[in-house]
C-alpha cells in the first residue's frame, strides 16, 4: 500500500453522489426526460367494476380517431405479465376480476384529445358475484380463482407440533399450559405512495424495443417482455430514470405500465409516454395485503413461553403478483423475536376481486409482527408483567433456535437492541409510572422487539445468482455495473463506499453505471433487505480482486494505482463478472420449511411515547426510540434515514392511512384523503445504530436494513395508546372514531 | 394570452391559456422540469415555486396571475458549482433521499428561512407541512434546514 492511499469511504457520511443532480433541480426524473420525435400520450381504459364478464369493447364511431392509436387484448402477442403465476392478462380479454383492471390503451399526441378518447371507448360489462374481503373468500362465496380462492399455503412446525396431526390436536396441547391466551389481529391496506407516480416511455427501432422509466427492478421488466413479446433477450433495453421513491411499489408494478407503454409504440410506431396521475397511481398499483392472525400461546405464570399456534390469512387480490413470497415472509416472522420450543404456524394467502396486492417494505413482515407484538403485550397485560419484562425473558439469543429449526449461530442482537432502546428512551420509568394524565390529553409508553431476516429467503439467493461487473478503467478508476437500483435509499454511493475500500482507491475513483438491461448484469431484483448485504458483498469482493491485481502490477513495475492500472489496461480489457455465494451454512428446505430461513436476521426495539386526547382520541406521537441492529452502518446519516422513514411509513399505517373501499372500488385515491403524515404529524426520532456484524456483510459486516424499520412502529403505538388509555386495539388502524368505538365497547364490558 | 413576468432572475414571456397551471408553463415552454408534480390538487407541495418570494403550488396557480411578478424556482437557486448553504446542508445531513420532494422542499425552506433566520424546530416543521415526504421521515430534512440556518447566520451566504 502506497503512503497516498486514500481515507477509508466506510462508515464515513459522505455526500451522496446524485445529491448536487438532486438539489439542484438537475435530475431528471421519467416525466423530465426530453419528448422524443413523434412521441405519443399513453392512457389506460380501466373495468369500472369488481367482477365482471366483458361483453363487448367498441369504439364510439362518432369521435375521430384518425390520430389516435387504439390496443386490445387481441393485439397483444402473449396476454400474460410475467412474474410467479401466470394468471394475470397485460389487458383483459373477456372477463375483468378486479375494479381499474386494464382493457384497452389509447395513445394521441394531444393530451387533451387523449382524455376524451379515453371515454370514447365503450366498454359493456356484465357484472358478475365479487369477493371482496378474506371471510368471503376462504368460504368460497363465490370461487373467482382457481378451485378455492387459495393462492398459496404454507405450515412450519417446530417441537411437539411436528407430531400433532392437525391444528386441533396442537392448539389441545397449547391449552394445556399453565397461562393460556388467545387472539384476532388485522392489519389493512397501505398504499406505498412513492412522490413520484409511475411512469415509463417506451419506443422501438431495428435493435428491439426501449424502454426507461421509474422502477426498482430492470430484469423484471425484461423477465415480462421476453414473455409478453418473445424477444431475444439483446433485443430488450430497460433503463433506469432516476426514480422518486418505490418502497415495494415500484418492484413488480412497473412491468405492467412498460408492456403498456411498448405495446402502444409497436402498434403506433411512434414512442409513447404514460405517467400515471396521482389517482390512478393508487387505484391501479399494488397495495399492502390485507392480513388477518389467528394466535393462541401457552406459557408459564412466570412468562417463559412454551407454544405458539398462529393461523395467518392475507388477500392477496385478483391476481398472484408476488403473494407467494409475501406470505413466505410473513409466515416465517410470525414468532416474533423470541423463542418458542412448540410452533405451528399455517398461512394461506386468498384470491379476492381487488387490485393485487404487491410488494411493499416489510413484504408481509409487518402484517406478522403486529400480531405477535400484540399478542406479546396480551401476555403482558394477563400475567399483569411489564410488556419489557416479558420480552426479555424470551428474547432469541446466540445460541437459540427458531420456528424453522434455524440455530442462530451469529449476529444476534435482540438483546442489545432491547437494553439500549430501554436506556435511551426512559421507558422503565415511564411504564412504571402510569399514563400521565393532564387536563384531557394522556401520555403514555410502548415498545417492540422484532427481526427481520435480511436478504431472500432460505434457497433464493441459490436460485438467484445475483450478478455483478466490475471494470477497471483508464487512470485507475473503477466502474461498477450492476442491476441494483439507487431509488432513493443511496445505493450509487454505498456501492461506492464499498467498492473504493475494497480496492483501496477513493470514493471519487469509482463509477457506477445507469442500470440498463443492455449493459449492466442482473444482480436480482432491488428488494428483500438484500442490496447492500447480498448485492454490496458481490461489488466488494470484486472491487477487491481488482485492487489486487493493480497492486500486484505496482508491486512489479511501480508507479501510482493509476499508472499500474493503466499498464494493465494497455495489455487488455479487466472487467470482473462475478456471482453471489452465499454462506455455506445456510441450509433451507423449501418443503418442510426447515431450516436457515435467512442468512442473518437484523434485530430492533421501537419505543414509542404518545399523547391521546381523551375527548377526540386523537393520537399524537411525541418522540420514537428506535435501536436498530444494523451490523455495520456503511453511512450512518443515509442509514437513520431508512430507519426514520422507514418508521414514519409504520406510524402512518398505524394512524392514518387507510384505503377506503366500496364495491371493490377506492373511495379515497387522492393525497386530499388518503392521509400520509406531514413534518408536523412526524415526531421526533432519536435512532441509536446498533453495530452486531454479519461476518459475511460488506464494508465489515452490513446487514439489510431497508425493510425492518417498517416492523416495529405499529405495535409500538398500539401499545403507547393502550399504556395511555387503557383501550386495547388487536385491529389497524388506530383511527380516532375507532379508537372511541373501541373504548366505548371495553368500557361496557368491564 | 401573453404573460411577461421574471423568471429566476430573468425576464420570460410565454403566450398559452390564462388558466394554464404555471407548474405546466414551467416544466413546458420554459423548460424548468426541477418543479415535480405530485398530486396535481396542492396536497403534496412537489410543485413549490416561490411566486414574490411566498412558496406557491404550482399546479394551483393559473399563468395569468404571474403576469408582473417574480417566479423562483429550485433552478434559481444554487447551481451546482455555487450551492446555497441550503442545498449544501441537504446533502450533507441526508435532507434529500429519491429527491422528488426536494425542490418543493427547499423552495419553502428557503421562504421560511428569508423570514425567520433562526426558527425552532417546530416552525420549521410547520413551515414545511405543506410538503410531503415519504422517504426520510422528515428528522433529516429538519436537521438540514437547522444546519443551513447555522451556516447561513455565520455568514457563509
Amino acid at each position: 500500500m502506497s503512503t497516498s492511499s486514500p481515507a477509508a469511504s466506510v462508515g464515513r457520511n459522505v455526500p451522496r453522489v446524485d445529491g448536487i443532480a438532486k438539489v439542484t433541480g438537475a435530475a431528471r426524473y421519467v416525466d423530465d426526460l426530453p419528448s422524443l420525435p413523434g412521441e405519443l400520450h399513453g392512457a389506460t381504459v380501466r373495468s369500472p367494476v369488481a367482477r365482471g364478464r366483458i361483453r363487448s369493447v367498441r369504439l364510439d364511431p362518432s369521435f375521430d380517431w384518425s390520430d389516435v392509436t387504439v390496443v386490445l387484448a387481441a393485439d397483444v402477442p402473449h396476454n400474460i405479465v410475467a412474474v410467479i403465476t401466470e394468471d394475470q392478462p397485460i389487458l383483459a380479454a373477456d372477463r375483468v376480476n378486479h375494479a381499474y383492471e386494464p382493457i384497452a390503451l389509447v395513445a394521441c399526441a394531444d393530451r387533451h384529445k387523449l382524455a376524451l378518447a379515453r371515454e370514447r371507448v365503450l366498454v359493456d360489462i356484465e357484472p358478475l358475484p365479487a369477493v371482496l374481503d378474506i371471510p368471503s373468500a376462504l368460504a368460497k362465496d363465490p370461487v373467482v380463482w382457481g378451485d378455492d380462492n387459495v393462492m398459496k399455503r404454507y405450515l412450519i412446525t417446530k417441537g411437539e407440533a411436528e407430531k400433532a396431526i392437525n391444528a386441533a390436536e396442537f392448539e389441545a396441547f397449547v391449552a394445556q399450559h399453565e397461562v393460556v391466551v388467545r387472539g384476532t389481529y388485522t392489519t389493512h391496506h397501505q398504499e406505498q405512495l412513492y412522490i413520484e407516480t409511475q411512469g415509463m416511455v417506451a419506443y422501438w427501432d431495428d435493435a428491439g424495443v426501449h424502454v426507461v422509466g421509474s422502477l426498482q427492478c430492470p430484469y423484471y421488466v425484461h423477465k415480462a417482455f421476453t414473455k409478453a413479446f418473445e424477444l431475444p433477450a439483446e433485443a430488450i433495453d430497460v433503463a433506469q430514470a432516476v426514480t422518486g421513491g418505490g418502497f415495494g411499489g415500484k418492484e413488480e408494478y412497473p412491468s405492467i405500465l412498460a408492456l403498456h407503454a411498448a405495446l402502444l409504440a409497436k402498434k403506433a410506431g411512434r414512442p409513447v409516454r404514460m405517467i400515471y396521475d396521482r389517482k390512478e397511481d393508487i387505484e391501479a398499483t399494488t397495495k399492502r395485503h390485507p392480513c388477518l392472525c389467528e394466535v393462541v400461546t401457552g406459557c408459564d405464570r412466570d412468562g417463559t413461553l412454551r407454544a405458539l399456534a398462529m393461523r395467518v390469512v392475507m388477500d392477496g387480490g385478483a391476481y398472484v403478483t408476488l403473494t407467494p413470497v409475501v406470505l413466505s415472509r410473513g409466515t416465517l416472522h410470525a414468532a416474533g423475536a423470541y423463542g418458542w420450543p412448540h410452533v405451528r404456524v399455517e398461512s394461506v394467502a386468498v384470491a379476492t376481486n381487488t387490485p393485487p396486492n404487491g410488494a411493499f417494505r416489510g413484504f408481509g413482515a409487518p402484517q406478522t409482527i403486529w400480531a405477535i407484538e400484540r399478542h406479546m403485550d396480551a401476555i403482558a397485560r394477563e400475567l399483569k408483567m411489564d410488556p419489557a419484562k416479558l420480552r426479555e425473558k424470551n428474547m432469541l439469543r446466540l445460541g437459540d433456535t427458531t420456528a424453522t429449526g434455524q440455530k442462530l449461530a451469529l449476529s444476534v442482537a435482540a438483546d442489545k437492541c432491547l437494553a439500549r432502546a430501554l436506556e435511551v428512551s426512559g421507558y422503565a420509568e415511564k411504564w412504571a409510572r402510569g399514563p400521565v394524565i393532564v387536563g384531557r390529553k394522556a401520555r403514555g409508553v410502548g415498545l417492540s422487539l422484532f427481526l427481520h431476516g435480511a436478504g431472500f429467503t432460505g434457497s433464493g439467493e441459490r436460485y438467484l445468482k445475483g450478478k455483478v461487473a466490475v471494470d477497471l478503467e483508464p487512470g485507475g478508476r473503477l466502474g461498477i455495473r450492476t442491476g441494483s437500483t439507487d431509488i432513493g435509499q443511496g445505493t450509487e454511493t454505498v456501492f461506492r463506499q464499498i467498492a473504493a475500500d475494497a480496492a483501496g482507491i477513493g470514493l471519487d475513483a469509482v463509477d457506477f453505471a445507469v442500470p440498463r438491461t443492455t449493459t449492466v448484469p442482473d444482480s436480482g431484483p432491488t428488494v428483500a433487505s438484500r442490496t447492500v448485504m447480498v448485492v454490496g458483498s458481490i461489488v466488494e469482493g470484486a472491487a477487491r480482486e481488482i485492487g489486487v491485481m493493480v497492486e500486484a502490477e505496482r508491486a512489479v513495475g511501480g508507479g501510482s494505482f493509476a499508472a499500474a492500472g493503466d499498464r494493465l489496461l494497455a495489455k487488455g480489457p479487466v472487467s470482473l463478472l462475478r456471482q453471489y455465494q452465499p454462506p455455506d451454512y445456510v441450509v433451507w428446505d423449501d418443503v418442510t420449511y426447515k431450516g436457515d430461513a435467512y442468512p442473518c436476521f437484523g434485530w430492533a426495539c421501537d419505543i414509542a411515547e404518545v399523547q391521546v386526547d381523551l375527548d377526540t382520541f386523537e393520537v399524537d406521537v411525541l418522540d420514537f426510540w428506535s435501536a436498530t441492529d444494523v451490523g455495520k452502518a456503511i453511512h450512518p446519516v443515509m442509514c437513520k434515514g431508512q430507519i426514520e422513514g422507514g418508521t414514519l411509513q409504520a406510524v402512518g399505517w398505524a394512524l392514518w392511512e387507510d384505503v377506503v373501499w366500496r364495491d371493490g372500488r377506492i373511495m379515497n385515491p387522492r393525497l386530499t384523503n388518503y392521509i400520509i403524515p406531514t413534518a408536523l404529524d412526524a415526531p421526533p426520532f432519536h435512532i441509536e445504530l446498533v453495530e452486531e456484524p454479519f461476518p459475511f456483510g460488506p464494508g465489515g459486516g452490513a446487514k439489510g436494513i431497508g425493510e425492518m424499520p417498517m416492523d416495529g412502529g405499529a405495535p409500538a403505538i398500539a401499545a403507547a395508546v393502550e399504556h395511555a388509555t387503557g383501550v386495547v386495539m388487536d385491529s389497524l388502524p388506530l383511527l380516532p372514531e375507532r379508537l372511541l368505538a373501541a373504548h366505548g365497547a371495553q368500557r361496557n364490558a368491564s | 394570452m401573453r404573460v411577461s413576468f421574471v423568471v429566476n432572475g430573468s425576464a420570460r414571456e410565454v403566450d398559452l391559456p390564462p388558466l394554464t397551471r404555471l407548474l405546466d408553463a414551467l416544466r413546458g415552454p420554459l423548460a424548468l422540469p426541477g418543479t415535480k408534480e405530485g398530486c396535481g390538487e396542492g396536497e403534496c407541495g412537489a410543485c413549490t415555486v416561490l411566486l414574490d418570494g411566498e412558496p406557491v403550488n404550482a399546479c394551483l396557480v393559473a399563468v395569468a396571475q404571474c403576469e408582473g411578478r417574480v417566479v423562483t424556482t429550485i433552478e434559481g437557486l444554487g447551481d451546482a458549482t455555487h450551492l446555497e448553504p441550503l442545498q449544501r446542508c441537504f446533502i450533507d445531513h441526508g435532507g434529500a433521499q429519491c429527491g422528488i420532494c426536494t425542490p418543493g422542499m427547499l423552495l419553502a425552506a428557503d421562504a421560511l428561512l428569508a423570514r425567520r433566520p433562526d426558527p425552532s424546530d417546530g416552525e420549521i416543521r410547520e413551515a414545511l407541512a405543506g410538503n410531503l415526504c415519504r422517504c426520510t421521515g422528515y428528522q433529516r430534512i429538519v436537521e438540514s434546514v437547522r444546519q443551513a440556518a447555522l451556516l447561513r447566520e455565520g455568514g457563509a451566504r
